[in-house]
């Protein structure tokens, strides 16, 4: 499951959304593309029954525009700092604690945070965004040629 | 005399992000200020050139807190503006979708956002460690309101069946049957949230509040209403402009909305409550008086409470709606466009949402007005801390700065709808 979580009215904060827009283009059917607006207690219900999850949201941390973080949240909890310009106050980084609490969280779950450059009202990427966008999707798109290429059971 | 400035860089659990910095000096609070960094009035330039019918949509994807709240004023003001009016079932499916957004915003807030200050924790998380059935029930009650929201606005995230004069498509009345199942439950829930938050332990702090909410000649307030107030003010909401005001503060960049001649005022449950007790449901009336809670609340840390007495109603109202329903002929009503003006006031989660379009020929968007809740309340927030402040200049620093924010978190403040990123600080310096 891919979940792409933002705002497309606030400049990088949209970054998710087009990433879950193009990787519904390029994966295949089977999986399941979501696009998000970020509430935690939703999020939790989102990936209630999936076992592998990529999400990807717009983060502000004090990394170069552009910078893509990634996290392994199955294993370790995300540092809270780089979600903190969230837009819900129980966001991202609370419903993964929180599953992880009720023992509900998916078997792999993978967060890439981009580092947005602006997050002010408007409907532009930057730039710098704009690319680290593409070297996601790209690699959202190799980490699951594996499970694609799986011969079914 | 030594000069003391309290700082906290971060406010946790408010949708978005201030800052707040309160000033001491010897005994007396100096100056508080809720700071807001973002440029405001972007809704409004976002909206002047488009057509009326995207207003609902990009309205409530600008802010996707309250999308429906949004979508309401927008559609109700449009429709002012058309001299139309949208009566019957479809009415009554307005008031159903709002119910749906009063459950799962006020559930997220009773019992995420708020709960943990009074259990003593520093969030759900941890309280979920501790109390995971009470965590539990609060998302199943959220689930059930985006259950509502999902059924009847096609998406739970950004709702999109709302339209100018009605929905694109109304359901069956046979679609009900699951959702009925789950509302009884949350009904259930929600009396037993009532009983748990009544019993929760408040500071005391009882504030002279000018109450401002909306009130319906037979209703509990959602679509409609006369704007009114505890202290004099009883007025069509197409005059809201010659009543109430927004000031550009120094500080911040969102405005203030003040009552003019009077001065701050408080919007929200609170008001709500205050002033349309006798049109809740028996059920919700008859719960408040088991938990011992009068019609009368003036202490804004109890608004916990009253935020769980509006859950029982949205699903009691709910229910009713349902039970009520008869599939409308059409799912909407015809649209004429005219140029004219007009106005709405709805009943946000968090209070009152103003909308005011001026439209063109064919409904071309000339110019908006969009006054959410918590602009409203920035004033009488600013002012709770002020005071609390002062009461309470002995206690420990840590203890100061954890209850200001308690303070702040007591309004649910949608600082993303206000603005977007906004610093919450409080300094103390000594």
């Amino acid at each position: 499951m891919i979940i792409g979580i933002g705002n497309e009215y606030r400049g990088d904060d949209a970054l998710g959304l087009m990433a879950a827009r193009r990787l519904r283009r390029l994966l295949p059917k089977e999986a399941a593309v979501l696009m998000h607006g970020g509430d935690g207690a939703q999020l939790m219900g989102a990936w209630a029954d999936a076992d592998v999850v990529f999400v990807v949201d717009a983060v502000c941390s004090s990394a170069p525009p552009g910078t893509i973080h990634r996290f392994d949240a199955s294993a370790d909890p995300l540092p809270a700092d780089f979600f903190r310009h969230s837009t819900h106050a129980f966001g991202l980084v609370d419903a993964i604690e929180l599953a992880r609490t009720f023992g509900d969280l998916p078997a792999r779950l993978i967060v890439y945070g981009i580092e947005g450059r602006t997050f002010e009202a408007g409907t532009e990427l930057s730039a710098e965004a704009a690319g680290a966008l593409d070297r996601v999707v790209k690699d959202i798109v190799e980490a699951l040629r594996p499970l694609a290429d799986r011969p079914k059971e | 005399m030594n000069a003391k400035t309290i700082k906290v860089d971060f406010l946790a659990r408010v949708e978005g992000e201030g800052g707040l910095f309160v000033k001491l000096r010897g005994d007396k609070v100096e100056d508080v200020r809720l700071n807001i960094f973002e440029p405001p009035r972007f809704f409004e330039a976002f909206l002047r050139g488009r057509s009326f019918s995207e207003a609902p949509d990009i309205t409530a994807r600008i802010c996707g807190i309250c999308p429906i709240a949004y979508q309401m004023s927008a559609v109700h003001a449009i429709e002012d503006a058309f001299g139309m009016k949208v009566d019957g079932q479809l009415r009554s499916l307005r008031r159903l979708v709002y119910c749906g957004e009063w459950i799962e915003s006020h559930a997220l807030h009773v019992y995420m956002l708020h709960g943990p200050d009074f259990l003593g924790y520093p969030d759900a998380i941890q309280m979920a460690k501790d109390h995971p059935e009470i965590v539990q029930r609060g998302l199943r009650l959220k689930k059930a309101g985006n259950a509502i929201i999902r059924f009847l606005g096609g998406r739970e995230i950004h709702p999109v069946n709302v339209r100018v004069g009605g929905f694109y498509k109304t359901p069956k009345k046979r679609e009900f049957t699951s959702l009925v199942e789950e509302l009884k439950w949350a009904r259930e829930a929600a009396r037993e949230t009532v009983l748990w938050t009544a019993g929760l332990t408040f500071p005391e702090f009882e504030q002279d509040y000018a109450f401002v909410a909306l009130r319906h000649s037979d209703e509990y307030p959602f679509n409609e209403g006369r704007l009114v107030s505890n202290q004099g003010l009883d007025i069509s909401v197409n005059t809201y402009d010659d009543h109430f005001v927004e000031e550009h503060v120094p500080h911040s960049n969102a405005l203030h909305s003040v009552w003019k001649g009077h001065g701050p005022y408080l919007a929200g449950p609170l008001a709500r409550y205050n002033l349309n007790f006798d049109r809740l449901s028996a059920l919700t009336q008859e719960t408040a008086r088991e938990a011992s809670f009068g019609p009368i609340c003036r202490n804004p840390f109890q608004s916990i409470v009253v935020r769980s007495l509006e859950i029982l109603y949205a699903c009691d109202e709910a229910l009713r709606i349902i039970q009520q329903y008869e599939e409308p002929e059409h799912p909407f009503v015809e649209v004429e466009p005219r140029a004219a003006t007009g106005y709405a006031c709805t009943e946000a989660p968090r209070g009152s949402l103003y909308h005011r379009y001026r439209l063109g020929e064919k409904g071309v968007i000339l110019d908006a007005k969009i006054v959410p809740p918590t602009s409203q309340n920035q004033k009488v927030i600013e002012q709770d801390v002020r005071h609390f402040v002062t009461k309470h200049l002995n206690f420990p620093k840590e203890k100061l700065i954890g209850q200001c924010e308690q303070a702040i978190r007591n309004y649910d403040p949608c600082i993303s709808c206000a603005t977007h990123f906004l610093k919450l600080k409080i300094e103390r310096e000594s």
